[in-house]
């Protein structure tokens, strides 16, 4: 078996511009209620985005417009400069090289650790590929590496299923590390955590910074705090404020939507 | 390939399915051929004839099980695809019934009956044995194919997609029933003479029918086997659990569905093909409504996602059939409802839970934390 067949054709994503992810003007309702409402983030390339904001603000809405689950009423998502998101598939995004975590940890319950990965795992997935192909070894390797990384080395044939709610945290976040996408987009990842748990994570998103580009949405504010970077505060559909945390903490508006509760 | 077969299942695993293979082409066959009938191990022919029978429904099962069972599509329209294999066999069986019917014509008798003077379109070909072969694997798969293919890209799921297989299965079963659709009307096909040139009423030719059908129901087990321990295979459980996971990890679902969908009824309709001969008659009471909803129990009742579980309960809920058609034919469907809601409460791994349970493999995957 040639290399090149297991290869994914690499998808070429413009961004001259320093920017991954473009999403301009973006309006989703359900049912007269404006979940988004002309919505716009930018992000950077190989950056580190933390968006926060109250209940229902539209954290997860937005994420769900941005891998196809959702299609907006009006606005425009574009992941470099030359594809149009609101155009596509999911698979097809995915493919593009866009990774999600959802809020609810989402593995494959019945599958173990390694089936999980394995299923995840970046490389062709047309259906005569999984029919007839498995991973390679070097695609074990890389597997094993991410096992480690989530520490989950010992639960590897366990059933996804039994796991702690922390541990199918970290098993999701290992399905993206093997996913491998340009952009990460993980919603609320240190929930049901424990500390320590929750600093390792953080570390873990920092390392994936540069290499990837990762938006994180969360509440837990410690959290937040010790990822210390750039900020997205949103509200009722909108960005409210957004820049470095420790001012975005001091402006009053924030104060009084979201921290001050 | 050979050693990716091999590979399938342990060694012991391979000598339980050898084994069976085993009694049904070897052992039986000798017993029903060399020993005497007053031996209390004679297997008589209508015990061959129906286990040839029962063999037909275990490849349904398997089938069903592969859309259902693994991969969370519930089809209460297979009766469909069973019903197109068989038709296409019956069809073959009418040609070669020659100018030995009734009315001594080269027509299928229903069609001299309707005054047809000649053959429609739609029968050319079918006193070709090669010809009715390519139909029994293309016809129910392209048909399964573009069914699917709007169903599945439009979404439609769960007790929808149920719902809607059950309304073609009963559209279908109308269009048959007519007498101008040209397939027998409510009488359907049958009266069959010879298949091949061997007579359909010899003891002999019902044997090689049912050593065929054992053989396929073999290949079939181990192509479904080879699926569901592939890579796919875990696509498709996935897809059952959790598909937009799957659509988010870069699966374009649509495709995985339709693949197993397509296969699903090209089995079933091979099923039907072998089913044929062997009962002797093919009627839209196949069709039934029911009649699906009932491939569906015997998976419910063997056990989802388990090829093993769907022989079972295709061995198990037709063995009982036959047993209460005999003996108390009012109370069968009372049994069969039974049955179903017993095992669903009780067992909801189905009757093979019962002994998987207790299955090392089993016990690691759930303890080993
Ligand atoms: N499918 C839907 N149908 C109707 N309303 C919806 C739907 N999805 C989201 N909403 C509404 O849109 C608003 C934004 O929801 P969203 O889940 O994006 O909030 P969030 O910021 O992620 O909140 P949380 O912090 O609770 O996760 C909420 O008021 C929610 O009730
Ligand atoms: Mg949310």
């Amino acid at each position: 078996m040639s290399s090149a067949e297991t290869q994914v054709k690499e998808e070429s994503v413009n961004t001259m511009h320093g920017c991954i992810l473009y999403v301009e003007g973006v309006t989703v309702s359900f049912d007269g209620f404006k979940a988004l409402d002309d919505l716009n983030v930018y992000i950077d390339d190989g950056e580190l985005r933390c968006i926060i904001g109250p209940n229902g603000a539209g954290k997860t809405t937005m994420m769900d417009v941005v891998t196809g689950k959702t299609r907006p009423d009006r606005g425009t998502v574009f992941f470099g400069q030359n594809h149009d998101l609101t155009e596509m598939t999911e698979y097809e995004i995915a493919h593009l090289g866009i990774g999600r975590k959802f809020q609810k940890p989402t593995v494959f319950q019945n599958h173990t650790v390694f089936e999980n990965l394995e299923l995840a795992f970046h490389t062709n997935k047309n259906v005569w590929m999984s029919l007839t192909k498995s991973l390679t070894g070097e695609q074990r390797e890389k597997t094993d590496e991410v096992l480690e990384t989530i520490g989950l080395v010992n639960q590897m044939n366990l059933r996804a299923g039994l796991l702690s709610h922390g541990q199918k945290q970290w098993l999701e976040i290992g399905m993206l590390l093997v996913q491998d996408p340009r952009l990460l987009l993980i919603d609320e990842p240190v929930a049901g955590m424990t500390h320590q748990e929750t600093e390792a994570t953080v570390e873990l998103l920092k390392s994936l910074a540069g290499k990837h580009s990762v938006v994180v949405v969360e509440h837990e504010m410690d959290f937040i705090r010790s990822i210390a970077n750039r900020v997205t505060v949103l509200h009722e559909g909108r960005v409210l404020a957004d820049g470095k945390m420790e001012d975005v903490q001091n402006d009053p508006k924030v104060i009084e939507v979201y921290l001050g509760s | 390939m050979l050693k990716q077969i091999s590979q399938l299942h342990s060694l012991r695993g391979w000598i339980a399915t050898l084994s069976l293979l085993g009694i049904a082409i070897v052992v039986i066959p000798s017993l029903n051929i060399f020993l005497p009938q007053e031996s209390f191990f004679h297997v008589p022919d209508y015990i061959v004839s129906l286990f040839g029978k029962y063999l037909c429904y275990a490849m349904v099962a398997l089938a069903v099980d592969l859309i259902w069972g693994y991969t969370g599509i519930l089809s209460l329209g297979h009766g469909v695809f069973f019903s197109i294999g068989g038709y296409a066999m019956g069809m073959y069986l009418m040609r070669s019934i020659g100018k030995e019917g009734v009315y001594k014509s080269d027509l299928p008798d229903f069609m001299v009956f309707l005054d047809w003077k000649e053959l429609p379109w739609y029968w050319y070909g079918f006193d070709n044995f090669s010809f009715t072969l390519l139909v029994i694997l293309i016809l129910p798969g392209l048909f399964a194919f573009v069914f699917g293919f709007f169903a599945f890209r439009s979404r439609i799921k769960g007790v929808y997609f149920a719902i809607i297989t059950q309304a073609m299965t009963f559209a279908l079963m109308l269009l048959f029933f007519r007498n101008n659709t040209g397939f027998g009307g409510n009488n359907g096909l049958t009266d069959f003479k010879r298949i091949l040139g061997y007579s359909l009423h010899e003891p002999s030719t019902k044997m090689g029918l049912y050593v065929i059908t054992a053989t396929l129901l073999f290949l079939s087990y181990v192509l479904c086997r080879y699926v569901v321990k592939s890579k796919l295979g875990r696509v498709l459980t996935a897809i059952r659990d959790a598909e937009s996971r799957v659509m988010f990890s870069g699966y374009n679902t649509l495709h995985y569905k339709l693949f197993v969908w397509t296969l699903s009824a090209c089995l079933c309709g091979i099923a039907g093909a072998l089913y044929v001969p062997q009962v002797g008659i093919i009627n839209p009471s196949e069709m039934q409504p029911s009649n699906s909803i009932e491939m569906a129990i015997w998976v419910a009742v063997g056990g989802r996602a388990s090829l093993g579980g769907a022989f079972l309960g295709a061995g198990v809920v037709n063995g009982a059939k036959s047993w209460f058609t005999v003996a108390a034919p009012d109370y069968w469907l009372y049994f069969l409802g039974s049955l179903f809601i017993v095992v669903t409460l009780y067992f909801p791994k189905g009757l093979i839970g019962i002994f998987t349970r207790f299955s090392p493999a089993e016990k690691t995957k759930e303890i080993s934390r």
